[in-house]
């Protein structure tokens, strides 16, 4: 087959999976576990070869206009470089790594089958976005990934909190879209083509007419999928959906599409320094913000998604200095280690009972009961602190040292203002993020109290996914970042000694800050004792979250928080403490700016429709009911008076007709 | 004999059953006002049988053949209306049309629809 | 008012069988009167019998003779005793009855009155220099009768026996139905009124 045929077949496949689940999963409830994970390995074998023949050369290029569909054409279209090659692995990685421990941890869930077909969808969605050449194919992937984000967050929609989280995902995400679409739509009218490679050809050329604005418009869009300030607020709370949906779509796929769309479409963006200074303040306040908030979290999960957003953070802010090398590698190694940071929260949920950080701390044996999740966990935490030799410290120091190059002048496209903040911004969220994953992981492993419930082993299908997950998170970063210029074609990613020492330096520096801060308030926690579990430890791992998600609100008065006195955040963060654990009250803000207008302008609709329109419409039934009311009259039920009227009729008509007829 | 005489016959003949047909409150009196309304056509059918044999040469007397037609189905017709006007009677305790108003609008069933009128019906029609 | 309307043309040339039909009309035309509008039901009937004889009259007068016999043959004979039956069944009143006619007489007068001047007017004008010949050979003896409606009409005729069975079948399937769902015998008035209603049929 050529290598055409494989990449098309990459995305198809687990769409033709989707289908078939939602075809099949009620008639032949044996066929969706094989169904979910099949197609999805398939289509990452598929992807591997197709990363071995593309092998960072020259891009594979193939497109076919299936209609003309007016001035500027929309053709189907691959264009796979290194990045996509690439990327697609990571999808399909994460993607049946996912699929497969999904089999363990919704064994029970009646809903499964619709589950994985939706995953399966989503899957297909974010291949056809890293393969697209076109703008708008990749738009449809897009959007698809937008719905299929919808129905998951909402899968345990009995409980208000997935309703909410799924419903504020959709409308955020869609808050960025709308500028998106219009951006691709000037894009394509200032470049006369949706093909990303003419896309780009036009702006070598300097063709593009507007780019300020239309850089602003796709940022709002990448905004809203990448979850960036200030558009990030649905991930946290989207974290009520089930635990590998949070691992694919929140960490590793689904917020990487809007980084790998700016990644592609750099060049558009570089065309506009505005517009790089803007993507470098939102970088530096999305980072160092989720850091701060990560580290107020209650809610294990909650704390992953920050982490997420900050770690997305680092991605734009590699884009802000021009460097997509630095920016995908640390988007490859990000969804390795982040998608086992969630897959083994959701063991370690499961094992506990509870989704709360103040709950695990009072329980002692939780890593003795979860192994597994206990090392593997570790590793991910420790590439996510960025220490060395973990994939994350490679990946973040690519950033760091391109951040460097521009602060200290040597990038001429790219202001240099930029560099400098990503860099200081940077800098300080390697300390928070050292800080918080700390945290995460003293509080959830190191707890004393009470022994934790024993549930007997967790399922093989889940366990088994971690060690895979952990291979690249320890060890991907040092074998890639020499290889890997020769895919992006890009600076090299050897890290730097200055950002070396400095990151790892500030991360060692949380590290022991927070170890000391937990030394000094663990004493207080077996005074305050807190806590509460699911209320059946022993059922599947999918209920036991759901009722942990549903339980925390009212054990801890929040979803997000708990006034746990034993948090060494709250020693580390003091009086920001309080306004960190709700996300300094962004959520307030926007309902203040948007929930609230919109919906006094829905009462005021509602007042107009009842009040006004409706009096039209009843004046209007007024008449007819009258005049009905009057013919109603006639129905005496009489049939004599009937006939009556009948003949009477009918008399008259024969004279008339006789009339006429003599002509009279 | 004048043609005008037998029609202007057959034409009152025919306004009057239709004078019964709508005044009168009994519905054996209605079949009764309907029978002369048909029998004021069969008058009609026979005087221009007559009057065509005679003058067209017409050997076919349609008209009297139609006649004993209308005399028979008028027979079948009085038989089964008799029967029809007799269930009804057994079924409401009365046969005045003017009372027979189930159909009008806002119509509520004060008619005997229970067990004991089912049973009255059933047997009117036996 | 038959006279009324029949005399600027009738009375020019009056024979002896054109005064018969005129009398006999007006003895039938009043007694149809009575018949819709006596207050006496049981009266009512009796002036649909004088009413329906005259009309055989008037068959013999234009020489429709077999006409008349079965005239009164089935009306006379069966159809009037069948709608006694039924005001004895259905316990009319025996006497006058102040409610024979329904609150609708006077737009059934009015009606009535339009059809009748229409119908009458129009006949008038139409058939105003129409003369029947009632000379030669009867138009309706049983031979002419029998002939055509044996030779020409025999579909229909067969066809009529094939509706009058039907109407027997309708009564006898009426009967059977009621017999099926009644709880007491059927009274005796009843089973005479199925007799009685098939030979009105037939």
């Amino acid at each position: 087959m050529t290598t055409t045929t494989l990449a098309v077949l990459v995305p198809l496949l687990p769409f033709l999976a989707a289908v078939a689940g939602l075809l099949l999963g009620r008639t032949a409830p044996g066929f969706v576990r094989p169904l979910a994970v099949l197609p999805t390995l398939t289509a990452l074998v598929l992807a591997v070869l197709v990363a071995g023949r593309q092998g960072g050369g020259q891009a594979i290029s193939a497109a076919t206009e299936l209609t003309p569909t007016g001035s500027i054409p929309i053709e189907l279209s691959l264009y796979i470089d290194g990045f996509a090659a690439l990327v697609a692995v990571l999808v399909g990685v994460v993607a049946t790594c996912v699929q497969i421990y999904s089999t363990g941890y919704l064994r029970d869930d009646p809903r499964y089958p619709s589950y994985a077909a939706l995953v399966s969808l989503f899957t297909s969605a974010m291949l056809l976005v890293v393969y697209s050449g076109d703008l708008i194919v990749l738009l449809v992937g897009w959007e698809v990934m937008g719905i299929c984000s919808y129905f998951l967050v909402g899968h345990y929609w009995e409980t208000p909190e997935a309703r909410a989280a799924s419903l504020k995902a959709f409308l955020v995400t869609k808050l960025g879209d709308v500028p998106f679409l219009i951006g691709l739509f000037a894009l394509a009218t200032d470049a006369g083509s949706f093909q990303i490679t003419k896309v780009l050809g036009t702006v070598a050329s300097g063709g593009l007419d507007h780019p300020t604005r239309i850089a602003l418009l796709l940022l709002a869009g990448v905004a809203g999928k990448s979850a960036q300030f200030p558009l990030h607020t649905w991930l946290p709370d989207a974290m009520a959906g089930p635990t590998p949906v949070s691992a694919l779509i929140h960490a590793a796929t689904m917020v990487a599409a809007g980084v790998y769309f700016v990644a592609r479409l750099l060049p558009v963006f570089e065309a506009s320094a505005a517009a790089m200074v803007v993507l470098a303040v939102m970088a530096a306040v999305t980072m160092i913000g989720s850091g701060l908030c990560a580290l107020a979290q209650d809610d294990i999960k909650r704390v992953l998604a920050y982490s997420t957003i900050g770690q997305l953070g680092y991605m734009t802010g590699a884009l802000a200095v021009g460097d997509r090398g630095a920016a995908v590698f640390h988007l490859l190694s990000h969804g390795a280690f982040k998608a086992l940071l969630f897959l083994a929260a959701g063991v370690i949920i499961h094992a506990a009972g509870t989704n709360s950080l103040a709950a695990m701390s009072r329980m002692s044996h939780l890593r003795d009961r979860v192994p597994d999740a206990y090392w593997t966990m570790s590793v991910a935490l420790l590439a996510l602190a960025a220490i060395p030799p973990f994939s994350g410290f490679f990946s973040k120091e690519s950033v760091l040292g391109a951040a460097e190059h521009v602060a200290t002048g040597h990038a001429e496209r790219v202001p240099g203002s930029t560099g400098w903040i990503v860099l200081v911004a940077g800098l300080v969220t390697a300390l928070l993020t050292a800080a918080y994953a700390t945290r995460l992981w003293l509080l959830a492993f190191r707890g004393r109290g009470t022994e934790a419930p024993d549930h007997g082993r967790q399922p093989l299908s889940m366990t088994v996914v971690l060690w895979v997950l952990a291979v690249p998170s320890l060890a991907f970063g040092g074998l890639a970042y020499r290889t890997l210029p020769d895919w992006f074609g890009g600076r090299d990613l050897t890290p730097t000694l200055l950002t070396s020492v400095l990151g790892t330096g500030l991360a060692l520096v949380g590290l022991l800050a927070t170890y000391g801060a937990w030394q000094h308030t663990t004493a207080l926690a077996a005074r305050v004792p807190m806590g509460a579990v699911a209320a059946h430890p022993e059922g599947g791992a999918g209920l036991v979250e759901e009722e942990a998600i549903v339980g925390h609100e009212p054990a801890y008065g929040d979803v997000a928080y708990a006034a746990d006195p034993a948090d060494p955040g709250r020693l580390l963060l003091g009086p920001l403490y309080r306004h960190a654990a709700v996300g300094f009250h962004l959520d307030a803000v926007y309902s203040a700016l948007f929930v609230r207008p919109v919906r006094a302008g829905a009462s005021l609709v509602q007042f107009l429709d009842r009040e006004v329109v409706d009096t039209y419409v009843r004046g209007a039934a007024a008449l007819p009911r009258l005049l009905g009311a009057a013919v109603r009259r006639a129905q005496t039920g009489n049939v004599q008076t009937y006939v009556s009227a009948l003949l009477a009729g009918t008399v008259v008509l024969a004279v008339a007709v006789l009339l006429v007829a003599t002509g009279a | 004999m004048h043609l005008a005489y037998p029609a202007v016959l057959s034409a009152l003949l025919f306004c009057t059953g239709l004078y019964g047909v709508l005044a009168r409150r009994n519905a054996i009196l209605v079949l009764m006002s309907v029978e002369l309304m048909l029998n004021a056509v069969n008058l009609n059918l026979v005087a221009f049988d007559v009057w065509l044999s005679k003058t067209a040469r017409d050997t076919l007397h349609s008209g009297q053949a139609l006649t004993l037609f209308t005399i028979a189905i008028a027979a079948a017709e009085i038989g089964i209306g008799l029967a029809i006007v007799l269930a009804v009677y057994r079924n409401r305790g009365t046969s005045d049309i003017d009372r027979l108003r189930d159909t009008a609008e806002g119509h509520e069933t004060d008619g005997p629809d229970s067990d004991a009128p089912a049973a009255e019906k059933a047997e009117a029609t036996a | 008012m038959s006279l009324a309307a029949a005399a600027p043309h009738g009375f020019l040339s009056p024979n002896g069988v054109e005064i018969a039909f005129l009398l006999v009309g007006l003895v039938t035309f009043g007694a149809a009167l009575v018949t819709v509008t006596t207050r006496q039901l049981v009266h009512a009937a009796l002036w649909l019998v004088v009413t329906l004889g005259g009309l055989a009259v008037e068959y013999l007068l234009l020489t429709a003779e077999f006409i008349a016999w079965v005239q009164v043959l089935i009306y006379v004979g069966s159809v009037v005793v069948l709608l006694l039956f039924g005001l004895m069944l259905t316990r009319a009143p025996i006497g006058r009855s102040p409610d024979a006619d329904s609150g609708n007489r006077w737009a059934a007068l009015a009606v009535a009155l339009a059809a009748a001047a229409a119908l009458v007017w129009v006949v008038v004008d139409a058939f105003r220099t129409t003369w029947i010949d009632l000379h030669g050979p009867a138009a309706g003896s049983t031979e002419v009768t029998g002939a055509s409606l044996f030779q020409n009409w025999v579909l229909p005729f067969e066809a009529l026996s094939v509706l009058l069975l039907a109407a027997l079948v309708g009564a006898i399937v009426l009967s059977r139905k009621a017999k099926a769902e009644t709880t007491g015998t059927p009274t005796v008035p009843d089973a005479r009124r199925g007799r009685a209603e098939k030979e009105g049929a037939r």
